[in-house]
């Protein structure tokens, strides 16, 4: 039997990592976008103004083209847990697939039947019908997201499992902790809000650029209105639950949390790098060269925002690895040496559970016990060296700065624009124009940032301490899945390119604003 | 109600899926009859506006029916997904081209021009249908791979599922009895699509064509199918016996069809309502209810086909390759028996899903597509 190949692993993950980050360019516009969408339609409910009419129309024909690419993108997700992750399918699918069915019932036959209400009703459902479909088809986009979410979620922090050894998986417990784990809500609000701020960014941006060109002015102005107020709610609820997304991080994968702050040795009162630039000399935790070349903390913030507590120890890759400290409640830890150890007990005491069950009841109950006490290390059994518990710290590091330094950016500029566009009359403010037009590619890094934080940051997991991702793939031929990367490489750049054409060409032939008068 | 009963109801709630999307296919029959049907532009833009209404309710169909497999038979998504890894990738391919094709078709800086997304339309239309036809016709016909869950505590070789054809499931498309149902999936799609046609669009010219079209696709589509079900029928299935081991028997879906009469009572009712559809399509001068008929008909002959794969001690997902006992049973595949009864939960919002699909699939098909409405600039259309 031969091993799993490093490079399979390698490119499965380069797949996945390109199909997820492809989807999650298409994602938060519909998120953002069909909110400020939904607002628009309803101010032309409630005023009567074919004005706010056409403006909703004219960005709902940005979101349609938007939708069909992401739509074409996230069909490859929801199979490739299987083409690619056979193994994590059947290990868990018992929990993973739940969310996933959900989904499927819930959301995207939501979506699909109201947009098709959204686009082609308006001359046949009355107003209101009408409205109802818009605000709908957002409403499943934002319940799909949650379905979705949740069962990230859940590889982050697997809650409400069991393990069962007779068929090898672990199999959901309670529904409820799955649903409602404090990761799973705060991923939920914080990933949603960061598609508000796309679609902000997105709909400012856009209209600047009419501004700039000193045409469609008013449709600007007012798109312009009811984006910044997204805008503003989004970053100051996206500062919210991005606190409590670090918060929980510290709790649950205090590795990630050392990978984000270039964390190594472990220390109270530990500051937050605000910003700072990685030693590329630094090759291994355990080689003893500063971490940083340079770097500019806020001081105690990081234990702070970890524990609520100024004063507390935040745990480096070193302590991780090491163990011996405490945790914050005081508890114990275990070196990652001896959680290998205890996860090849873990698989050793499974394979004598199998073994013994068929001949000797009695036996196979004392492996039963042994793995039971040592399955929250179950993953550790396939890790061979401390080492490889390390996620890319560079990649992580930056990442999250990035995110964090354009968060703030944006905040102050919604902001701005907010006052600009209420007190006085932004259409004068050039300067503003470009800043903002440039703001629109910034929001889409910022949220791409913000998901390889997450991603690559949980490595070498795909569920925290269960399972690696080694031990997650298909057994396919490293082979065929550089084909299909390279395939859907091809396919999703070039629609990319055909999709940014054509919102291009319609942005330029702009909205259908003729003979109104309000 | 016990864990067998939830493992036979999610069963059902699959082949009632599957029925449905085979339904749903004819959106993409209707996509290989763009250059059949109209013979120019407007023709064309009436054939593409009125399947452009449709296509999500497919694609979603098909994505949840794949969330509902990994949900309630995971062990059946890991191994048939992460096995025969070409066949779907090729399905899914041919699904990524269609979505953006609609929306992309008419739209100026395209990059693929018009023709570009309608040669795309074509090729998930006949790809997409062959394929998820072939695919499911290994539920009778076999695959070849091995399950071994104690490799998961092998810590250098640990996936559970290997595929042991080096085609990784291009060799189910080379099969000839697959292959039948495949064709007969895509003869049926065009059949389907082409009664949707003369009920969706109201032009006599179009109304016409489509009702050749019923006829040349029908004979194709039940030359294939009977083909494929006699041969099913006669020759050796995967049984299961009480002890839950496999082994080949004779007749054995025929035998299934027999002791199950329900079963056998609603492919009957099936075939015959089909039928029904297509002959009065024909022999009527303004018959436009065809697709109603042969829809229901559809539906009902595709939940048998899947019940029978499934039902009365029978291996649906069968392993040919040396060892019988890796093939799956809607016993040995499933989820856990809490897992169920929670997605049985979630199942009570269907009927709910389904009223508001009906509705809406109503509200926008109060009128019929007809050219003064394409031609019509104010209208957003494909």
């Amino acid at each position: 039997m031969h091993a799993i190949e490093t490079s399979l692993i390698d490119w499965s993950r380069a797949q996945f990592a390109l199909t997820a980050m492809y989807h999650w360019l298409f994602v938060p516009l519909t998120l953002g976008l069909g909110l400020i969408m939904a607002i628009m339609e309803t101010i032309y409910l409630r005023t009567g103004k074919e004005f706010w009419k056409q403006t909703a129309k004219f960005w709902m024909k940005l979101f349609g083209i938007n939708f069909a690419i992401g739509v074409a993108t996230g069909i490859i997700l929801e199979f490739e847990f299987g083409t690619n992750w056979s193994n994590y399918s059947w290990f868990v699918g018992d929990i993973f697939g739940t969310p996933l069915a959900i989904e499927g019932i819930m959301a995207f036959f939501m979506e699909a039947t109201f947009i098709a209400v959204m686009f082609f009703g308006w001359n046949k459902v009355g107003k209101k019908t009408h409205l109802t479909s818009t605000w709908l088809t957002w409403g499943g986009a934002s319940i799909s997201a949650l379905w979705i979410l949740v069962a990230n979620a859940w590889m982050q922090y697997p809650a409400g499992m069991k393990f069962n050894p007779d068929v090898v998986r672990n199999e959901m417990a309670s529904f409820w902790e799955v649903l409602l784990s404090p990761v799973a809500l705060n991923k939920f609000f914080h990933t949603i809000l960061s598609g508000w701020m796309v679609g902000a960014a997105f709909v400012i941006g856009i209209s600047c650029w009419y501004l700039m060109k000193k045409r469609n002015e008013e449709f600007a102005k007012q798109s312009i209105k009811v984006a910044a107020v997204v805008g503003v709610v989004s970053v100051v609820l996206l500062v919210y639950t991005g606190d409590g997304s670090a918060h929980q991080v510290a709790q649950k994968q205090p590795m990630k949390l050392a990978a984000m702050e270039g964390l190594y040795q472990g220390q109270k009162d530990a500051g937050l790098v605000v910003f700072g630039i990685l030693n590329p000399d630094k090759e291994s935790y355990d080689d003893g060269k500063d971490p940083f070349l340079f770097n500019w903390q806020v001081p105690k913030l990081l234990s702070w925002l970890a524990f609520r507590d100024s004063k507390a120890f935040v745990p480096g890759i070193n302590d991780l690895i090491n163990g011996g400290y405490e945790t914050y409640d005081g508890a114990p830890t275990l070196s990652v040496d001896e959680k290998i150890q205890r996860g090849k007990t873990a698989l050793q005491a499974l394979s004598d559970y199998r073994v013994s069950k068929k001949t000797d009841e009695a036996q196979a109950a004392v492996h039963l016990k042994t793995l039971e006490d040592n399955y929250d290390y179950f993953g550790y059994g396939y890790i061979s060296s401390p080492k490889q518990v390390v996620p890319p710290v560079g990649l992580t590091f930056y990442s999250f700065h990035l995110m964090v330094i354009f968060g703030a950016f944006f905040i102050l500029l919604f902001l701005v624009v907010l006052y600009l566009t209420y007190k006085k009359d932004i259409s004068k403010f050039k300067w503003l124009h470009i800043v903002c037009l440039i703001s629109i590619p910034l929001a889409y890094i910022t949220s791409q940032a913000g998901w390889i934080v997450a991603e690559v940051g949980r490595q070498p997991w795909v569920i925290q301490d269960i399972l690696p991702t080694f031990a997650a793939v298909s057994r396919v031929s490293t082979g065929s899945v550089q084909l299909t990367f390279f395939l859907f490489l091809i396919i999703f750049t070039v629609l990319l390119i055909a999709e940014i054409g054509i919102m291009v060409k319609q942005i330029k032939k702009g909205p259908n604003l003729e003979k109104i008068k309000n | 109600m016990d864990y067998p009963f939830f493992q036979q109801y999610w069963w059902f709630l699959i082949a009632l899926l599957g029925g449905l999307l085979v339904f749903l296919l004819f959106v993409q029959g209707g996509q290989t009859l763009l250059f059949v049907v109209a013979k120019n532009e407007l023709e064309r833009k009436m054939l593409v506006n009125s399947l452009g209404r449709k296509w999500e309710f497919t694609f979603t169909t098909l994505v949840t029916f794949g969330g509902a497999f990994f949900a309630s038979f995971p062990l059946f998504y890991s191994t048939s997904f992460g096995g025969a890894y070409w066949v779907w990738m090729l399905i899914l391919v041919c699904f990524v081209l269609q979505a953006v094709s609609y929306e992309f078709r008419t739209k100026a800086g395209n990059i693929f021009g018009q023709k570009g997304y309608e040669i795309f339309l074509f090729i998930n239309g006949l790809l997409g249908t062959i394929l998820l036809g072939a695919a499911v016709a290994t539920f009778f016909t076999g695959s070849e791979f091995s399950v071994a869950k104690e490799n998961l505590t092998n810590p250098v070789m640990p996936v559970i599922s290997s595929w042991e054809n080096p085609l990784h499931g291009l060799e189910a498309a080379l099969n000839v009895r697959n292959l039948l149902l495949g064709l007969a999936v895509f003869f049926l799609s065009r059949t389907l699509a082409s009664l949707y046609f003369m009920n969706n669009i109201a032009d006599s010219t179009v109304f016409a064509r489509a009702k050749k079209q019923v006829l040349f696709n029908a004979v194709p589509f039940l030359v294939c199918f009977l083909t494929f079900l006699i041969w099913t029928l006669c020759v050796e299935g995967f049984a299961v016996n009480s002890e839950g081991e496999v082994y080949m028997q004779k007749y054995k879906y025929f035998e299934n069809l027999m002791e199950m009469p329900i079963v056998l009572v609603l492919f009957l009712v099936g075939v015959v309502v089909l039928l029904y559809g297509l002959i009065r399509s024909q022999s009527k001068k303004a018959f436009t209810g065809g697709i109603w008929f042969a829809g229901v008909g559809t539906v009902l002959a595709v939940l048998c086909l899947f019940l029978i794969a499934g039902y009365n001690n029978t291996s649906y997902y069968p392993s040919t390759y040396g060892d019988l006992q890796s093939s799956l049973t809607i016993y040995n595949s499933s989820s856990s028996f809490f897992t169920l009864k929670v997605m049985s939960i979630v199942s009570l919002l269907i009927p709910f899903v389904l009223a508001y699909i009906v509705y809406a699939w109503r509200s926008i098909d109060k009128k019929k597509i007809d050219a003064a409405e394409m031609q019509d600039v104010k209208n957003i259309a494909y």
